[in-house]
């Protein structure tokens, strides 16, 4: 009998996200649905003017993203508070940390997967061209899901028992995204619109080192979100 | 002189919730081997207990020591000798009674999980549903799919709640059976139960609780 390490239980939690979305595909459809709806809109509010919707593209897919992951994030320790589940991974035992890992790489592949159907969408609604940079643009995206995943897994989890979850979730979140928000949007930006000065190497650099401050202290708090006192 | 082994070792332990004490200044042991009726009231404290002493939550005040390993600081090394079968059954609602039961298999890196589950399912009376999530089982077949984890955990400590609850006549015997099956093979049980005397029958020690306090039952 050999115990899985710290990488292996946190795959098995992973594995065990994707199981749950599989059999309901519940979360991934509601998420797309209503980022369609959000992207869509931003375009009727903005009118039919084409320059400023393509001028404005990446902060509406950053928006609808974060909008939706605001569900994602609340669904996924969902399952986790019903019959206690979470608590049941804790004393099976599972590593507090490997269930940080593995509930992290679970809802970043899952809002990635929303960003990449969403990219087609902002073609046909804002006119965006995906042909400049597309490396860098899945780049971005991955960074910026993965960056909306770590303090979102932490204060999911926080507010998962909490009475008024629905609303506390996005009222921790939001405020310590700010800086995700204005560097995902701003290296988007430079991924579809030309970057004279080669501004998008800097974002980059913040949102990777967003990544790692929140992927760190996420790593270090969560043992004391996942069990009581 | 010898000294005796305890599985379970209470030193003055309280727990608060908010302004409320669940448990107060509660002292008992529990030799290894041996196994406890817990009897009480609702609200009395017995949950509370089960789950300090399954480390699902830790005293406010006190030393509390499961199998000589001390319940917060050695909680690591602890979990794996207790099982707990709660009012909350800890399975995924999405999940089948077979998959919950093979990610429990694969935590505790288990050899050949499939066949430890297509065993115990099948021992539970579970093997015909085994692929239907456990969204659609009635709190029975929930309860049986618990002792089937902690069967397959095989805890020197089994903690069970209400263990008769919800369970049909076929099941309450199955579950006489299997407390006496984990006594023989030398695990300490700990029970709690309102049905006193099918627990007395079961166990050979008796805590009785009233308000978070140890008292003589009546």
């Amino acid at each position: 009998m050999k115990r899985p390490s710290l990488l292996g239980a946190a795959w098995l939690v992973l594995k065990k996200d994707w199981q749950i979305e599989w059999r309901t595909r519940a979360r991934l459809t509601a998420i797309i649905f209503f980022s369609l709806a959000t992207l869509l809109l931003f375009s009727f509010a903005m009118g039919p003017d084409i320059v400023t919707l393509r001028a404005h593209a990446p902060g509406y897919l950053w928006l609808g993203l974060l909008f939706a992951s605001v569900l994602s994030l609340g669904e996924s320790f969902r399952v986790e508070a019903e019959n206690q589940a979470l608590t049941g991974l804790v004393l099976t035992p599972v590593e507090p940390r490997a269930i940080f890992i593995g509930k992290v790489l679970g809802n970043a592949s899952l809002l990635f997967v929303l960003s990449l159907v969403l990219l087609p969408v902002a073609v046909a609604l804002y006119d965006v061209d995906l042909g400049r940079d597309p490396l860098s643009l899945v780049l971005v995206l991955f960074l910026g899901c993965v960056g909306i995943s770590a303090p979102g897994t932490v204060y999911s989890a926080i507010s998962a028992n909490a009475r008024a979850r629905d609303v506390m979730l996005p009222l921790l979140l939001f405020p310590v995204l700010v800086p995700l928000l204005l560097a995902a949007v701003s290296a988007t930006k430079f991924t579809l619109q030309p970057d004279p000065q080669e501004q998008l190497g800097s974002w980059l650099k913040l949102l990777t080192a967003f990544d790692l401050i929140y992927l760190s202290v996420g790593f270090l708090l969560f043992p004391k979100v996942a069990e009581e006192d | 002189m010898a000294t005796v082994a305890l599985a379970l070792e209470a030193l003055d332990i309280s727990k608060r919730f908010g302004a409320r004490w669940a448990l107060s200044r509660l002292s008992f042991t529990l030799e290894a081997g041996r196994s406890l009726l817990l009897t009480g009231h609702n609200g009395s404290g017995k949950t509370t207990l089960l789950r300090l002493i399954a480390t699902a939550s830790f005293p406010t005040a006190g030393v509390l020591k499961v199998m000589g390993l001390h319940s917060q600081n050695e909680r690591e090394a602890l979990r794996p000798l207790v099982g707990l079968v709660s009012h909350a059954s800890f399975h995924y609602e999405d999940l089948s009674a077979a998959q919950n039961l093979t990610l429990t298999a694969k935590f505790l890196g288990l050899e050949q999980p499939a066949s430890v589950v297509t065993g115990l399912l099948d021992r539970m009376g579970l093997l015909a549903r085994a692929d239907s999530p456990v969204r659609q089982f009635s709190a029975g077949m929930r309860k049986r799919l618990a002792i089937a984890r902690l069967l397959m955990r095989a805890p020197k400590v089994a903690l069970l709640d209400e263990p008769f609850g919800e369970l049909d006549p076929a099941g309450i015997a199955q579950m006489e059976g299997l407390i006496q099956e984990l006594q023989g093979q030398g695990t300490s049980v700990v029970l709690a139960t309102h049905l006193v005397e099918q627990g007395q029958r079961l166990t050979q020690e008796r805590l009785h609780l009233e308000g978070g306090r140890k008292v003589a039952p009546t």
